[in-house]
């Protein structure tokens, strides 16, 4: 049996980094905060002592303009990652992100390749308001030529960040950030996971839950909750969404009749829409009841937590929406 | 020199010729009035140097001996150009010779551009990067975001803006408080000159002094040339109704490649039989690159799903 260890989701994400930069010289590390903070969410601590102030770059507040030439160094023979500390950040950066760097290997006919991991945050909980708790992988999806990764637990983030990492293509990888400081237990020593290939983390023969990020974890304890009554549930974490492993959840639905999507992302052209479109030409006639999705309501996060929670797909929404396909 | 310069001005010419013909999809951003900022620059560089070009990027590409035949073959959206027919005039790119491409979107080439310079520095070159844009991208974000982090960081870099005074339609001098672009420099810390930017002797001796102050881990450089666009925006834009006529005349006299012809011929540095040597090859050069396109196959539709991601080719979208 694999050896396991306890540590934060952050630690696990700093692990990463460390160990691919020991492994490979030209991956570095820049963005707001990472260098002498540590990472605003404490994702790069000690790297800067440990790697030199060049490798691990502390940069002004010019995000569209330090992502571009995250792209020049990916060009020209470097493997940067980028830090964007809030995926709404990511918006002032869409220039360089959708049309520059998803598009310069098609554009230039294959001649180049982009060795480039952003990494950014998503997740609303921490009374941030409306533009610091958005959750915008959905926007990443639609414009072709990125990879887009949403990890679950520390274990999960740290293999597929690596990958990202040696990944020849931009990869834009979204850390939740409820996770940071959740202790996980996840294997001693070195490990990748591929991207492409969906993970059942519970298997059900009742309804398909596909989870995104965190929300995979919370699908498989509101599965415990309703193995007590009867409904056996399957929870597929999709790990990635390009590529996204369609034949993980065809089988599943093939077998279970039912698939509930959940994602934090707005409801309307949520990812979840996509999903189901996409593996609906194949399950259509193995359903039983019309498939469902739990996602945030089509509002701006407000900043009260009186007002903010009610909103935020949980534990408790999930095992309602559930509920309520197997009425009647 | 003169010679990349009548290159520029033929090839130019001969896509006004292929436009009128009806060969080449869409439009390009011709270059006419300004090939002696191009070339002074190019002069400067090395096969290890990068630069980063803009959607008026042929004279560039050029300059920094690009493939003409490879070039043209792109503009007419063939399956021999450079990006296979999917990048067209404003994508042109030749990583192999440090050309890291033309671009679509005003003041984008600038952020590009100062990561490169970054990589060199990181991995101990002594490799140049020049970042070519237009007056109108000194207004966009990145020409200060970038130039701010190059100063910061003493990157090799050159920052060459070529002032043709318009975007598009709109006068420089109807849209910026100090049409001047070089003395924002003396807000980053770093070194501003303006030159005549149809000198071609000028650009090349100022930019010089860039590439040595670069080499030597000095920092960046912003170089203003002052020049104008002879033509429209775009082929096929006549370009007149916004101009000053007198002002328009005085640039037409100061044409680049006329002036430094004479000049070469006044100081007998080559006679009018050299110099018509070298009219007739570059002509040769052009018209052989226009045929090479004309006679090349275009793309066939599924190549519209490969290249997008490295090692899946054609497998998703």
């Amino acid at each position: 049996m694999t050896k396991m260890k306890k540590v934060t989701y952050a630690q696990a994400i700093c692990e990463a980094m460390d160990e691919e930069m020991a492994r490979d010289k030209n991956v570095l590390l820049l963005g707001e905060d990472v260098g002498f903070l540590g990472g605003n969410f404490k994702t790069a601590v000690g790297l800067r002592e440990k790697y030199g102030d060049l490798r691990v770059k502390d940069t002004p507040i010019s995000e569209n303009s330090f992502l571009g030439m995250s792209l020049g160094m990916a060009l020209t023979g470097l493997r940067p990652i980028v830090e964007i500390m809030f995926s709404d950040f990511l918006l002032i950066a869409a220039d360089q992100l959708l049309n520059q760097i998803a598009k310069i290997r098609y554009m230039s006919g294959g001649q180049v390749r982009v060795p480039l991991t952003i990494r950014t945050t998503i997740g609303a909980g921490r009374s941030s308001a409306a533009q610091h708790s958005q959750s915008l992988h959905a926007i990443m999806c639609h414009v072709p030529g990125l990879k887009v990764v949403v990890p679950s637990s520390a274990a999960e983030a740290k293999g597929l960040l690596k990958t990202a990492i040696r990944e020849d293509n931009p990869v834009v990888f979204i850390e939740h950030k409820m996770e940071y400081n959740h202790e996980y237990e996840i294997p001693e020593g070195e490990y990748t996971i591929p991207f492409g290939k969906a993970n059942i983390l519970r298997e059900g023969r009742d309804i398909t839950v596909v989870g995104t990020s965190n929300l995979a974890l919370k699908a498989v304890k509101v599965a415990d909750e309703l193995a007590k009554e009867g409904i056996e549930v399957e929870v597929i974490d999709p790990r990635t969404l390009v590529p996204l492993d369609r034949d993980t959840i065809i089988n599943s639905v093939k077998k279970t009749g039912r698939i509930l999507i959940t994602d934090e992302g707005y409801e309307r052209c949520n990812i979840a829409a996509e999903i189901v479109m996409d593996v609906m030409p194949e399950v259509f006639y193995y359903l039983d009841v019309p498939p469902e999705r739990l996602c945030l309501p089509n509002v701006p996060l407000p900043f009260s937590p009186a007002l903010e929670f009610p909103l935020i797909p949980d534990q408790e929404k999930l095992y309602q929406k559930i509920k309520k396909m197997f009425k009647g | 020199m003169y010679f990349t310069m009548t290159k520029i001005r033929d090839f130019e010419n001969a896509i006004t010729d292929v436009y009128s013909r009806g060969l080449m999809p869409g439009l390009a951003h011709l270059y006419i009035g300004e090939e002696a900022i191009a070339t002074g620059v190019c002069a400067n560089i090395t096969s290890q140097d990068y630069a980063v070009s803009t959607h008026r990027g042929h004279g560039h590409l050029i300059a920094q001996g690009a493939d003409l035949k490879k070039m043209m073959a792109e503009v007419l959206g063939r399956k021999t150009g450079y990006c296979k027919g999917k990048g067209g005039s404003m994508h042109i790119m030749d990583i192999s010779k440090g050309i890291l491409g033309a671009n679509g979107i005003v003041g984008a080439g600038i952020p590009i551009a100062t990561g490169a310079a970054y990589s060199a520095k990181y991995r101990g070159t002594e490799q140049v990067t020049v970042s070519f844009f237009g007056d109108a991208a000194s207004n966009q974000g990145t020409f200060h975001e970038s130039i701010n982090m190059a100063a910061a960081w003493k990157l090799p870099v050159v920052y060459v803006c070529e002032n043709n005074l318009f975007g598009i339609s709109v006068d420089l001098r109807r849209v910026t408080g100090n049409p001047n672009i070089a003395e924002r420099a003396i807000a980053y810390g770093i070194p501003g000159v303006a030159v005549d930017g149809n000198d071609v002797l000028e650009v090349y001796q100022v930019t010089h002094t860039a590439f040595l102050r670069a080499r030597k881990g000095e920092g960046p450089t912003l170089i203003e040339g002052k020049t104008y666009r002879h033509k429209g925006h775009h082929v096929g834009d006549p370009g007149t109704a916004y101009r000053l006529e007198e002002e328009k005349k005085a640039w037409m006299e100061r044409d680049p490649i006329k002036t430094f012809r004479e000049r070469l011929i006044t100081e007998k540095i080559v006679n009018e039989q050299e110099i018509e040597d070298l009219e007739k090859e570059s002509r040769k050069l052009i018209e052989e690159a226009v045929q090479f396109a004309e006679n090349s196959p275009f793309p066939e539709p599924e190549e519209a799903f490969e290249d997008l991601f490295y090692e899946t080719e054609g497998a998703e979208v």
